[in-house]
């Protein structure tokens, strides 16, 4: 590490930094303080770039959006709960199982993860910010407000209504002349916008911004999931918002591409959808693996075992994930050679996760499990993992699966994957970094209760799915007659629902309880091994007072792990303190390379995506000339973001011609 | 012809009333009962040889999840409260340890799905096509919510329409064939095979094979909108000989009305509901609607949410929209007169 200090492997270097420490109150960390903290009050609020606000944000507004979905799942769960019941009519029902689908997938799940990986990625690779900070935070507006967005025609009773999975004709003009439909596919493009721009963000983060020495095989998993998820994004996402944006044409400009009437294709749709819908999926359980991989071993006093073969297992998944997107298409006619490749795929698929599987089991049985709230959800979440595995086995048989897909089976294997793997770590997650997010500890007694209900709750509702499914109860029906053989089990089901959002009011109650009376937590309550516990809880604005160095995959386990790989320094290190600065490293290796200077709050990210996503609001509403000004205004917006700043240059200017000017 | 159609209303006289089933040569009355408490239980019902062997296939990976699922749980709890010996308090695990669990547990597991699937390959083959060529085809197109069903004949006169009720001669392979008028549907009678798209544009096949004389429930299976709910159909199963005779009255039109009543109903149904529904030879030739040629043979209305009763039809007529929300018929107010009239006439549609 020292040698890559003596000796920069680049010589257009503004200059070497200084090697030193800053203890908290020391004159260099108040200067620290200084210039990483945002202004108080709303300027500050709209004008932050710092991943831990970000990060928060999108946590709690995935979470509101959870809630919204929660509540709509429960208002079908009340019509279903019996045969020829009407609360709902047949139009609120489909507006209200699309929004659902479109809320859980779209605006939580995803969005939670990021919220993870935005707050905790700079603090597990030792860095200051994300690479991007003012990319991050227009990340984040543009997810608030396409959610807003996706949400606005609503209210008014004109909700998209063909379902999250939007299937053409039905999505068509001709059969669905109302907003619908407009509302979606607009939507879709712009939360498309968000969820690339995060993406770029999370794969030049990792590969940029880790702390000298943290080399690529001892980032911890949750990297490793999010970096997949982000590199699948970048190719699965531009399918949706190609399709979504065809189908917006074919609905207001009179093209032709989805329409049978003129030769278009229905099936087009579902191939440019399900490209993009498998692999979403992965992206959206991937980081919560990753979430369980790092913090389960916590809990087992132990590190995890088979690291290399967890983070390959990962990348596997993803690379399998980009062939098996047929299986959501086994009933289309598709000939029989052609869906037995894919079926054969989405078997294999299962092979990495047996992996992860094992390796979890393994890390339990050979350590000394603590039967904290946080273990609890990890543990919990390995058996729904396997169950929500299992069911998927059975819909990968082509053959079975033409009689599964399409029934409530398929509805309940969905919910055990995507409640199981993303719900259940995600609030194990909330309890184990809480303190970090927030400086105090979670009540243990109101969270071994939530889990209790939330793990009784979820199995009572979804497993009986199963059955339904197999008594032939289709998905997406908003009644059925009662001499169906559906009467009981659907009954169980809307019992467990509601036994499941119980559990998720306790796990409320306890956050609001814990916000304000929780223990005070110190800087590593559970023991764990990673570098986000070694700042204070809440952490300062800077994150690392100095650029620590690391040498092994458990800084704060090295005295007891007897690994002959050295030791890492968190005391002293580059203090980078000449304005807002980090320290950029190599891809593989993390030697330092570069000092990146970061650039200052601005209002630039809140002002383009709101104007940007005013223009999209003058496409859906045909205001031609309000979305040519909207235009003009993002693009001034962007023109003030990229505007040449002295401050940001990172290195001299003239040396071998190198002229770069500010970073993003 | 009348009687065919008064056979199964007689065989299933005993039975449940939505949904009795004719095994006339089946004495099983313990599968029977369980077949009408859940009519689209595939998983353990099956009458012919294009879902029988899928049937199989689900008995075994059913059977092998369970299992696996059950050495997880077992590993998984045994991990959790195993007994240990003590520790320090601050001890940590080693690094290298514990590959051996994944070895084991993924070449298992490797070898276990891979077993799966060269099954799962053979069955495919096995339900893909039928051991025999196809003694029929039938023609099945979707409409927002209710299906048409055509039987090809190369003399035009000797061709069959009819709604919402299949009948097939037992023990043979029918091809269906597959089409959309509107948006994507999907065609799936469980107990006979799989589900297939019906896509705008395109026309996909499937062949289903009933083994058993009965009755056999078929459902869309693919959102297709409001009435996605309500968009049923029947697959009948009848001896060869019986099903002949079924086509036979089929391809007749219907008789003039004659007594006043359902003549004035008849005048009332042209005017009215000409422009949808077709009743083979009157004026009334519609294309948007079900044939109501052969109204009465059919058990069902409404694409099954109703049986076909005389109550039925009628308030069918002028609650439609209560009934089925958004179909694409109007609700009729109708006097007392034209209500009788209507009545009349269309109980002459046998």
């Amino acid at each position: 590490m020292k040698d890559a200090v003596e000796t920069p492997s680049d010589r257009t270097l503004a200059r070497i930094p200084e090697v030193g420490s800053a203890p908290i109150g020391s004159d260099a960390e108040r200067h620290l303080s200084e210039l990483w903290e945002s202004a108080p009050g709303w300027r500050g609020w709209l004008s932050t770039v710092d991943h831990k606000e970000i990060g928060l944000r999108y946590l709690v507004t995935s979470f509101i959006f959870l809630l919204i979905g929660g509540g709509e799942a429960l208002i079908m769960r009340v019509q279903l709960a019996g045969p020829d019941r009407h609360l709902l009519t047949p139009e609120q029902y489909n507006q209200l199982f699309t929004m659902h689908g479109i809320t859980m997938i779209f605006l939580y799940a995803l969005p939670v993860l990021s919220g993870f990986s935005n707050y905790l990625w700079p603090l597990m690779l030792g860095s200051r910010d994300m690479a991007f900070p003012r990319l991050n935070a227009l990340s984040y507006w543009l997810f608030l407000f396409a959610g807003l967005f996706l949400y606005a025609s609503f209210p008014l009773g004109e909700g998209p209504n063909s379902g999250w999975f939007n299937y053409v004709p039905l999505a068509g003009l001709e059969y669905n002349t109302g907003p619908n439909i407009d509302v979606y596919a607009l939507g879709m493009v712009l939360l498309g916008i968000s969820t690339t721009v995060g993406a770029v963000n999370f794969i030049v983060t990792l590969f940029r911004m880790r702390a000298p020495g943290m080399s690529i095989d001892k980032v911890p998993i949750l990297v490793w999931g999010t970096l997949t998820a982000s590199v699948a994004n970048i190719f699965a996402v531009p399918s949706v918002s190609l399709a979504f944006f065809l189908l917006w044409l074919d609905r207001r400009n009179g093209t032709h591409f989805f329409d049978p009437l003129n030769d278009g294709k229905p099936m087009l749709w579902q191939h440019l959808f399900w490209m993009f819908g498998h692999p979403w999926v992965y992206v959206i359980v991937l980081p919560a693996m990753g979430i369980v991989s790092d913090a389960l071993p916590t809990f087992c006093r132990r590190p995890l075992v088979g690291y290399a073969a967890v983070a390959l297992s990962t990348m596997a998944t993803m690379l399998l994930g980009f062939g098996v997107w047929i299986h959501h298409m086994f009933a289309t006619g598709l000939p029989a050679l052609a869906i037995s490749f894919f079926g054969a795929t989405s078997l294999a698929i299962s092979i990495p996760s047996a992996v992860a599987v094992f390796a979890w089991i393994a890390t339990i049985w050979l350590g000394r499990p603590v039967f904290q709230t946080p273990f609890l959800f990890f543990a919990g979440f390995v058996l729904l993992f396997v169950m929500g595995g299992l069911s998927g086995v059975m819909t990968a048989a082509v053959p079975l699966d033409l009689q599964l897909n399409d029934t409530y089976f398929v509805v309940a294997h969905l919910h055990y994957v995507l409640l199981g793997i993303n719900v259940f770590p995600v609030v194990g997650g909330i309890y184990y970094w809480f303190p970090k997010f927030c400086g105090r500890m979670m009540n243990e007694t109101l969270g071994k209760w939530s889990f209790w209900v939330l793990f009784i709750g979820f199995n009572l509702g979804f497993f009986p799915m199963h059955v339904a499914g197999l008594l032939g109860m289709p998905r997406r029906i908003y009644t059925y007659a009662p001499n169906m053989g559906w009467n009981s089990v659907n009954l169980v089901t809307s019992i467990g629902s509601f036994v499941f959002a119980a559990g998720i009011l306790i796990f409320l109650s306890n956050i609001a309880f814990s916000l304000k009376r929780g223990a005070l937590a110190p800087q590593n309550p559970w023991d764990a091994p990673t570098l986000e516990w070694a700042v204070p809880a809440p952490p300062p604005p800077y994150n690392f007072a100095v650029i620590p160095f690391i040498a092994s995959r458990h800084p704060l386990w090295e005295d007891r792990l007897d690994t002959a790989e050295g030791r890492s320094n968190l005391q002293e290190g580059y203090l980078l303190m000449e304005g807002r600065e980090t320290l950029g490293t190599t891809a593989l290796d993390a030697v330092p390379d570069v000092i990146l200077k970061m650039p200052d709050d601005t209002y630039a990210p809140f002002f383009l995506a709101l104007f940007g996503s005013l223009g999209f609001a003058g496409l859906l509403l045909d205001w031609n000339r309000f979305t040519f000004l909207m235009t003009a205004a993002a693009g001034l917006s962007l023109a003030a973001w990229m505007w040449p700043r002295q401050k940001l240059v990172q290195r001299l200017p003239g040396v071998n011609g190198v002229t770069e000017a500010g970073r993003g | 012809m009348h009687d065919s159609g008064s056979e199964y209303r007689h065989c299933t006289a005993g039975g449940n009333a939505f949904f009795p089933l004719a095994f006339g040569s089946m004495p099983d009355t313990a599968m029977k009962a369980e077949t009408e408490a859940a009519p689209l239980n595939y998983f353990l019902h099956s009458y012919g040889p294009a879902s029988l062997p899928t049937m199989h296939l689900g008995w075994v990976f059913t059977a092998v999840v369970m299992i696996v699922l059950l050495i997880i749980a077992l590993l998984l709890a045994g991990a959790l409260f195993r007994k240990r010996t003590p520790a320090a308090a601050q001890a940590i695990g080693r690094e290298n340890e514990g590959m051996r669990w994944i070895y084991i547990g993924t070449g298992l597991s490797t070898a276990a799905l891979f077993a799966l699937a060269v099954y799962m390959l053979i069955t495919l083959n096995q339900v893909a096509q039928p051991a025999q060529p196809p003694a029929l085809t039938v023609t099945v197109t979707a409409y927002d919510w209710w299906w048409k069903i055509e039987y090809d004949d190369d003399d035009p006169a000797r061709r069959v329409v009819t709604a919402n009720e299949i009948h097939i001669p037992v023990g043979r392979p029918v091809l269906v064939k597959l089409q959309s008028a509107d948006v994507i549907h999907a065609f799936w009678a469980p107990l006979l095979a799989g589900k297939t798209q019906m896509i705008p544009g395109l026309l996909n096949r499937q062949w289903l094979q009933a083994d058993a004389e009965g009755i056999y429930r078929g459902q869309c299976v693919q959102y297709c909108g409001l009435q996605h709910a309500h968009m049923g159909f029947e697959i009948v199963a009848q001896r060869p000989e019986a099903f002949r005779a079924w086509q036979d009255a089929q391809r007749k039109a219907a008789a003039p009305a004659s007594e006043p009543n359902a003549a004035a109903g008849q005048k009332f149904f042209i005017e009215q509901c000409a422009g949808c529904h077709s009743v083979r030879g009157t004026d009334a030739a519609g294309k948007h609607a079900p044939d109501l040629t052969h109204l009465n043979s059919r058990r069902m209305l409404a694409a099954g949410l109703l049986t076909n009763t005389p109550e039925h039809r009628i308030e069918w007529t002028t609650r439609v929209q209560d009934l089925k929300p958004g179909a694409r018929m109007p609700a009729f107010a109708l006097t007392p007169g034209e209500t009788a009239a209507l009545s009349a006439f269309l109980s002459t549609l046998d």
